[in-house]
């Protein structure tokens, strides 16, 4: 729980206050018993009706006092636990989005939004809880039994006896539930995957006419979440009944005891009655220590799994250095595996790219095209081999500039809620109108987005949901573009693009003022092939390089790859 | 403040219908709980009565005392084995009306229109799912285990208290509407709030959502600071309007507590003067006490959970408005049924658009014979995907008609109707199952030989082989496979299922040619003698199309064969010749 301390650290002062109030109120409780018996000893058994009126005075006071110091108590724990879970949850964010690629593929999507939410509520609500009980519950248990001591030491023994018997049951029955409870929590995952798999996978499923197995297959889910959460309770709920039992078994032996000890003399009634009420008050405060055990329990797990992703360091270290003005890029034998994949990506890959130059990347699918420009922003690193610019090595560079420097246009064209300018912003955020539009002209995204009633101000669904998929991906080249990046990467990002629109682009690529280095990714050799320099990948090899005359000549598979696609076609038309 | 009791009412009625399934289980509930408070509160009796042979010193009566020990050992035995027997119940109720519940959610999101889906984020609807009925389930175990158990402590303790003192109960009666009125008090303000911040935490959840899914692009623009930014003023939009929630609901417990001790402080003070008087004995008093303590004990308990159970019934109400919304329209009664279908569509004059303001599709008419491969080509954004849409009825047209084999596809089952096309979309999906279950989803009867056979017609059979458990590794959303790969995977799908019709949207954009290539020859296998509607930008695979409909702008403004068409020189050969053009 270490990671987790500086979130608590800002409400120190409510962390003191809160269960320091509480203790106090407790003591105000552990006052009552005392008042009964001397109601009983004095104003009853010596006729003293004055006597009696000012112990309902002064229970009266008692109350008023608890309730002051418990409203104030109440007030600080739930801002201890709100700020608490307010700050780890930005801080989480935070931490999640600076995990590198390959961490955050580890992790998962699902796994990340639920510890941010679920895992979250659940230890704010475990620290307002553990605030306000986890000190006064235990402080009232012993304050009890030594008031108990105060009272008469020979009848208090039991209490000694019983305190730690319920603690056993207490924790006993814990030590029981946690692993059962995790596996609660498994089950509920497999609940939350089945639910937004269907929700993204909607019209698949349709087509397929599979809604009844899905249902059938969430309903086993939730069967077997039903039935582990059923089994949990089946040992939880037994806290309850055995305390019950070993309170009220302690307190006839007290009554027993307390006979014995009031015939010799050396109890009153009064006393007697007083520590009946004493063994009452311990089993009230065990019930609420048993069920903030559960809520504890539960929040600790959340703050350990919280803490997981906290804990996962980004396996990607920044560099220091300033983006170099030279964008000479060179790929020094360079070999790339995923993590966990068997088999490399990429071996042994080595070119040079010469600023303003547009370069080709052709190949078969899994031939490792997005692996090779996914190492330039440096989403991966090489696992063998260098990557620099300007002579540069990338990993001594500064991640913020050269991200902002080397723009790539994503494969899944991913759009954010917002309107169409907030998209834009998202790639600069001081871009002007001007900028915008000027950007979204050179995506050749300007007609569509100028048909819209509201323009720039057109909303954009999540995920961009509500466009087409060309449409989409226009937007996307057009956010790269309003960066006016020193290298601009797309990745197979025109490939919802007609042929017409597509060369439009290329065009206005070519002509841009700022002449960036361009990688274009495609698996259409009429998008490459006026490119300067052209790279056929097979199997994450290198298996030509040159332009697009050079490799018709030396490259048989770029040659095949033309003939299936144009000369052939040329043929036919 | 506002007065949510109504809407709160009708929530309730509703969680009571699932409740009802359960029925036997809640009544043995009850009679446990009547039997369990009935049996406690025995106890305090027992207690005085035992107090009351204890009167000084010299004074005890041994004999009696431990005959009422043993009552109340035997007593506590059976209350506690009662109570265990109960809650066991009272989880079974819960989480089955909980599972009940997630289901029908479940069952609700299958039949749900597209255009609702299209346009609500997931992420909250999966929040109903998941967090609102868990929180509907503590909120549900709470108010099960406690209210009633607590309206019959009520019950039991004013009988034995009025059996007891008249005086002393009357007392305690008069006194208790005070922790009754705090109580209702309290619960009316704290539901607004946790009704606020049920609302913004399914706003945070959203945005979480989209920006942990999207974090690739995030990162790839350096936006993290921005988002962080958006995050935090939801986050701090949520610690505010939870402190509220979370300070007033917890207010509940130490107001009763305080109008509990009022109660206490009157009731041992009257009690005293009674003793003194010899109306009572101190046993009696002792009892009375702790009666009177009981006695708002469950006012207590059940002001807490009424707190829980309106933040359980706020939940409980986005959970059931998700379940209550308007399904799909419904197939039709006696729906007609075709068998056999040869590939005949026709599509009589149809309008369409998704948004009444903006009119798409109008006045389209196409007319398909059997076998005929139809192309859909046109700048991106025409509503070539709209057909689509159109034909496998997740939209459904605002005019004129489409007719499969001379049949209204209205007057079919969705069923019927999709078993007629095999789609394969650009937007790849994968479900997390085996490769094996990914292929074989519309023909889950289908042998090994016939998955294998259709991977390897999809040339999927490779890279599935190269997976660490081949064909039983566990694909899912967030796989390493590449857009091209999921493509395949989503190819030997409907290799597998060999549907009459075809549909391909964009099935082959992210898969190499020399791939494609090899595909295609599959698909021509496939499609031979089977109507087929291709989207494609390939020149390559539209050139074979029997027709080709030119797209623009939602309307069809060409249509013809490549040929035909390049002839006509009209707006295809402009898009056809554009792909040879010098960039």
């Amino acid at each position: 729980m270490k990671r987790l301390t500086p979130y608590i650290k800002p409400y120190r002062k409510e962390c003191v206050i809160a269960p320091l109030l509480k203790c106090m109120e407790a003591l105000v409780d552990l006052f009552v018993p005392l008042c009964m018996a001397n109601l009983v000893d004095i104003g009853i058994h010596q006729n003293n009706e004055p006597y009696i009126f000012r112990i309902g005075a002064i229970l009266f006071g008692l109350a008023l006092l608890g309730l002051l110091l418990s409203v104030i108590a109440q007030w600080f724990a739930a801002r201890a636990a709100t700020g608490f879970a307010a700050g780890l949850r930005r801080d989480t964010f935070a931490h999640i989005q600076s995990l590198s690629f390959s961490s955050a593929d580890r992790i998962g999507t699902d796994t990340l939004v639920t510890r941010l939410t679920a895992d979250i509520n659940q230890t704010q609500t475990g620290i307002n809880m553990g605030l306000r009980l986890l000190l006064r519950s235990p402080f009232i248990v012993f304050g009890a039994m030594i008031m108990a001591f105060r009272v008469d030491v020979p009848s208090a023994w039991i209490f000694a006896i019983t305190i730690p018997l319920l603690a056993v049951v207490v924790y006993g029955i814990m030590w029981i539930t946690i692993p059962l409870y995790k596996k609660v929590q498994n089950h509920l995952d497999q609940v939350v995957s089945g639910t937004r798999e269907n929700l993204t996978g909607v019209r698949v499923i349709r087509a397929f006419r599979l809604q009844q197995k899905e249902i059938q297959s969430f309903e086993e889910r939730t069967s077997l979440l039903t039935e582990a959460s059923e089994k949990v309770g089946r040992f939880s709920a037994l806290t309850n009944p055995l305390t019950y039992v070993i309170i009220n078994l302690a307190t006839a032996y007290l009554l027993y005891k307390g006979a014995i000890r009031v015939n010799i003399g050396s109890l009153t009634q009064g006393q007697v009655i007083a520590l009946v009420n004493y063994m009452a008050q311990i089993l009230v405060e065990l019930i609420k220590l048993a069920n903030l055990i559960v809520t504890l329990t539960k929040a600790a797990a959340s703050a350990s799994r919280v803490e997981g992703i906290l804990l996962t360091e980004s396996d990607m270290a920044d560099g220091k250095d300033d983006f170099p003005a030279d964008t000479t890029i060179r790929f020094d034998h360079v070999s790339f595996t995923y993590h966990g994949a068997s088999e490399p990506s990429l071996k042994d890959i080595s070119f040079t790219a010469q600023p303003g130059e547009t370069i080709g990347i052709i190949g078969g699918t899994g031939s490792g095209k997005t692996s090779l420009v996914s190492l330039l922003p440096r989403f991966y690193d090489a696992t063998e081999g260098s990557v620099t610019i300007g002579g540069k090595d990338i990993r001594t560079l500064r991640l913020s500039d050269l991200r902002a420097k080397a723009a790539c246009v994503l494969q899944k064209a991913l759009l954010f809620r917002g309107t169409i300018r907030d998209n834009m912003h998202f790639g600069s955020p001081s871009a002007a109108d001007d900028d915008i539009w000027q950007a979204l002209t050179d995506a050749q995204a300007a007609d569509f987005v100028k048909d819209k009633p509201d323009q720039l101000d057109a909303p954009v669904e999540q995920g961009g949901r509500n466009l087409s998929g060309g449409q989409r991906q226009r937007l996307t080249i057009a956010r790269a573009l309003v960066r006016k990046p020193s290298i601009l990467i797309l990745d197979d990002s025109a490939s919802a693009l007609d042929f017409a629109t597509d060369a439009r682009l290329r065009h206005a690529i070519r002509e841009l003022p700022y002449h960036p280095t361009t990688f274009i990714v495609s698996q259409r050799v009429s998008s490459i092939m006026y490119a300067d320099q052209i790279l056929v990948l097979d199997d994450g090899i290198l298996a030509g390089q040159g332009t697009h005359e050079q490799l018709l000549k030396d490259c048989p598979i770029y040659r095949e790859i033309y003939d299936s696609q144009i000369r052939k076609g040329g043929e036919e038309a | 403040m506002k007065k949510p009791s109504g809407n709160e009412k009708a929530i309730m009625k509703k969680v009571l219908l699932y409740v009802r399934a359960h029925l036997g289980l809640v009544t043995l509930s009850i009679v446990f709980a009547a039997i369990v408070v009935g049996l406690s509160l025995y106890l305090p009796i027992l207690q005085g009565q035992a107090i009351d042979r204890i009167a000084g010193s010299g004074q005890v009566d041994f004999t009696g005392l431990i005959k009422i020990l043993m009552i109340m050992a035997g007593t506590t035995l059976a209350t506690a084995l009662l109570q265990w027997l109960q809650n066991i119940i009272n989880n079974r109720i819960t989480f089955r009306v909980v599972k009940d519940l997630r289901d029908d959610a479940f069952k609700k999101i299958e039949s749900l229109p597209l255009s609702y889906l299209d346009s609500h984020p997931s992420g909250d609807i999966v929040s109903r799912v998941i967090a609102d009925a868990d929180q509907f389930s503590d909120g549900l175990l709470m108010g099960f285990t406690q209210l009633f158990s607590g309206i019959l402590m009520i019950l039991g303790t004013l009988v034995f208290m009025f059996s007891i003192s008249w005086q002393v109960a009357l007392l305690v009666v008069v006194l208790t509407p005070i922790s009754l009125f705090v109580a209702k008090f309290i619960a009316e303000h704290t539901y607004s709030h946790f009704k606020k911040q049920s609302e913004i935490r399914g706003r945070q959840t959203a945005l979480i959502d989209e920006m942990v899914g999207g974090q690739k692009v995030v990162q790839a623009y350096g936006r993290q600071a921005a988002v962080q930014e958006e995050f935090d003023a939801i986050n701090d939009e949520l610690q505010k309007s939870s402190l509220k929630a979370v300070f007033f609901s917890s207010l509940t417990n130490p107001v009763t507590r305080f109008v509990n001790s009022l109660v206490y402080a009157a009731s041992g003070t009257l009690g005293a003067f009674m003793v003194i008087r010899g109306h009572i004995s101190v046993g009696q008093l002792s009892a009375v006490l702790s009666y009177a303590n009981q006695y708002s004990k469950p006012f207590n308990e059940i002001s807490s959970v009424i707190t829980e159970l309106q933040n359980a019934i706020a939940c409980a109400g986005r959970l059931l408005d998700l379940i209550e919304l308007d399904s799909e329209k419904p197939d039709p009664s006696s729906p007609a049924v075709i068998e056999d279908f040869t590939g005949r569509v026709d599509i009589d004059h149809i309008d369409f658009s998704y948004v009444p303001e903006r009119p798409l599709i109008q006045n389209f008419d196409l007319h398909v014979r059997p076998g005929q491969k139809v192309a859909i080509v046109g700048p991106t954004g025409c509503g070539k995907t709209t057909l689509i849409n159109l034909l496998m009825r997740f939209y459904d047209v605002n005019q004129g008609n489409i007719r499969l084999e001379d049949t209204s596809i209205y007057d079919l089952s969705r069923d019927n109707l999709r078993s007629g096309f095999g789609m394969v979309l650009q937007d790849t999906w994968i479900k997390e199952a085996s490769a094996r279950d990914n292929i074989s989803m519309g023909k889950p009867d289908a042998t090994e030989e016939e998955i294998i056979a259709a991977a390897k017609a999809a040339h999927a059979d490779e890279f599935i082989r190269r997976l660490p458990q081949g064909y039983d590794t566990i694909l899912h959303d967030g796989s390493d496979l590449s857009q091209g790969q999921r493509q395949l995977l989503c190819i030997a799908r409907v290799m597998l299922a060999i549907p009459p019709m075809l549909i391909l949207d964009e099935a082959t954009s992210s898969i190499d040619t020399r791939t494609e290539l090899h595909i295609q020859q599959s698909f021509d296998a496939l499609t031979k003698g089977r109507t087929s509607f291709v989207v494609a930008h390939r020149l390559s695979t539209i050139r074979t199309a029997d027709m080709i409909l030119v797209m623009r702008d939602g309307n069809v403004v060409e249509t013809g064969t490549h040929e035909s068409l390049l002839a006509q020189g009209g707006f295809y050969s402009e898009l056809y010749n554009s792909q040879f053009a010098e960039s």
